[in-house]
């Protein structure tokens, strides 16, 4: 009897009963369906997690003073940012940016809106902290040197102010001096609760005039020449900042936590930011493989139901010359095909539903968890199909066709 | 001298063991010659339906030699049982077994599907053998849209589909109504009298005048054996039959 015979019998055996096969190919359907679509759901949040750690800077490390209002001895000075510059001291640094910021109360005719960041830095900045211009110019260091009192406002600033009204060239009033606005900067996607549309960049010298006077630099962005050299960039910094702060501080002590100041880096916040986007997709795929067991029990369940009630079929077709390995062929190729199309319609329905956005991930297919549901199906399809087939297989067909 | 179609020696079947220890045959010596159409009677409980089954080797005796057509079934192996019961034995049983929302032509088919006969010379066999049993027209029908007399004449036609050397037939009428009995009886008379060799199981004596000969069992041991009619002429029982029906 041929393999070609055997499939055809195992395709007559599923058809008889439409309603089970279907409902069994369901079961797995939703399985398989589930641990992909829900890995991809993870795997896109984590995607989308970096795609926004990315959008902040990885090439860069923030140098900031742990002693808020400190003596002036601990304090992040302008004269460290020149210092971490020098081309032999910190080769792979490609452009230091102080920072100065403070929250102000920016007016426009009679408008107030109140910023959280009024932020005063050299136009360096721009780039290091990947904050593109979206229309207008940013200031250039001359208006740094000189002092002049421009701005740069954030889309939500714009928003606030000029409602309709294109903001270049109008004067605004921050704290009590006027300041033109140059430019406006692009929309930037928020990582967090602070809106980080709510911003304003001005020259660090006309800020420092206004706003915050000449004293401490909240932080120093140090741009890398390239993101792989961020490591290196960190300990040149830190190596610098140490010699400056031994020197003014006369601090002994060398221990990181009695260092004075402390430095973000943006590639170890992605590195955890991923770390954590990893463990929820390990959480989702949990809870979908539990899904995809809960489907394979449903198969067992199928599988065993159709050959414990078909054992009198069994019986007859053993009284009429089927030997046993035709009869457990038929069995298996019945449970393998359910598995094998629950299992191709469930890859099929994961992608169809991989194209949605979902909760507000767009979600992104790994392959190794199409393999992983598909060959976990078919094999407890196999396992758990051809099990009670070979017990009936196996049967003395007068036993077999007693049985009822 | 022609080989018997059947030859058993001495058949004892024993179930249980100790205290619940059943002696279901007491050993029982049969032959049956080509062209017989014998019939095996007894009361229920008298062993003849383990008889059958160890005749159509579903089952093997504790004790005793079974020839089968010159075969010794009782010395064979799982695989080798599967051809003889495919090729040797034709059966029929009193609940029909029909493979059920499976036509009748697919039915009849089955066995030479397992015979590995190739899917053309299938359909035309077994076209041919539902001819034989007068059920031509009703090839297409599910078993559930048959009369019992008609599924039970499918059952027949998928039995001697195969060319057996023995056609086995347990209570082949115990579940049908008298109109029914008398369709299949006919099926059987036609079929001996194109030289089957035919055993019938039964309790019903209607079946067992028919026949030409007579095996009366009783608690496992063969109490009577009667020829009714000579083994190379049409059974007598079947124009007996006719007149009575």
């Amino acid at each position: 009897m041929s393999f070609k015979e055997v499939i055809r019998f195992a395709l007559r055996g599923l058809s008889a009963n439409k309603l089970r096969s279907a409902l069994t190919m369901l079961g797995i359907l939703i399985g398989v369906a589930a641990v992909i679509l829900l890995v991809a759901v993870g795997n896109g949040s984590a995607k989308a997690i970096s795609s926004r750690i990315e959008a902040l800077g990885t090439n860069t490390i923030t140098v900031m003073s742990t002693n808020r209002g400190g003596s002036a001895s601990t304090a992040l000075t302008t004269d460290m940012a020149a210092a971490i510059t020098d081309p032999t001291m910190a080769p792979d640094v490609k452009s230091v940016s102080p920072v100065v910021s403070s929250s102000a109360t920016i007016t426009y005719e009679g408008t107030d809106h109140s910023v959280n960041s009024f932020v005063g830095t050299t136009p360096s900045w721009f780039t290091a902290s990947n904050t593109p211009i979206g229309t207008g110019s940013g200031f250039t260091a001359d208006d740094e040197a000189q002092g002049r009192r421009v701005v740069v406002l954030g889309q939500t600033v714009v928003e606030e102010l000029f409602p309709g009204v294109d903001p270049i060239n109008k004067q605004v009033t921050v704290g009590g001096a006027l300041f033109t606005v140059v430019g406006v900067l692009k929309e930037k996607s928020s990582t967090g609760f602070q809106d980080a549309n709510d911003t304003a960049i001005a020259p660090l010298s006309a800020v420092r005039q206004v706003l915050t006077g000449y004293g401490a630099l909240n932080s120093i962005l140090v741009e890398a020449k390239d993101p792989g050299k961020v490591d290196a960039v960190e300990a040149e910094v830190s190596t610098i900042l140490d010699q400056r702060l031994t020197l003014t501080a006369q601090s002994s002590t060398r221990s990181s936590s009695n260092t004075p100041y402390r430095i973000q880096n943006a590639s170890q916040l992605l590195a955890t930011q991923t770390a954590t986007a990893d463990t929820f997709t390990t959480l989702l795929g949990a809870v979908a493989a539990i899904s995809l067991l809960v489907g394979g029990i449903g198969i067992t369940n199928i599988m065993l139901v159709t050959v414990t009630e078909r054992t009198r079929e069994i019986g007859i077709r053993k009284a009429l010359g089927a030997p046993r390995r035709v009869i457990l062929n038929q069995f298996l190729i019945e449970a393998t095909l359910l598995s094998v199309i629950g299992g191709v319609l469930g890859v099929a329905a994961a992608l169809i539903g991989s194209s949605f956005e979902i909760v507000g991930v767009k979600p992104v297919i790994v392959p190794s968890s199409i393999g992983l549901a598909l060959g976990v199906s078919i094999a407890i399809g196999l396992f758990f199909g051809g099990l009670p087939a070979s017990r009936a297989a196996r049967l003395r067909p007068i036993d077999a066709l007693r049985y009822e | 001298m022609t080989r018997p179609v059947l030859e058993v020696r001495d058949l004892k079947k024993i179930y249980g063991e100790g205290e619940a220890t059943v002696h279901a045959l007491r050993g029982v010596s049969l032959t049956v010659e080509r062209g017989d159409y014998v019939a095996i009677m007894g009361s229920s409980g008298s062993g003849k339906s383990t008889l059958m089954n160890i005749l159509g080797a579903l089952d093997v005796p504790t004790h005793g030699s079974y020839h089968l057509d010159g075969v010794d079934v009782s010395k064979l192996a799982d695989r080798q049982l599967a051809l003889a019961r495919n090729r040797l034995i034709g059966f029929i049983f009193q609940a029909f077994n029909l493979i059920p929302r499976t036509s009748a032509v697919a039915n009849v088919e089955l066995p030479l599907a397992y015979a590995g006969v190739k899917p053309k010379e299938r359909r035309r066999r077994a076209l041919a053998a539902l001819e034989v049993v007068g059920l031509a027209d009703r090839a297409r029908h599910e078993p559930n849209q048959l009369s019992g007399g008609q599924q039970q004449r499918v059952a027949v036609a998928r039995a001697l589909v195969t060319e057996p050397a023995l056609l086995l037939a347990d209570e082949p009428t115990g579940n049908l109504d008298s109109h029914s009995t008398h369709e299949v009886l006919n099926v059987f008379d036609q079929l001996s009298g194109a030289g089957r060799t035919i055993v019938i199981i039964t309790h019903e004596p209607e079946v067992g005048a028919r026949a030409k000969r007579l095996i009366r069992l009783v608690d496992g041991q063969i109490v009577e054996d009667s020829r009714q009619s000579p083994l190379h002429l049409p059974p007598v029982g079947a124009f007996a039959g006719r007149h009575a029906g």
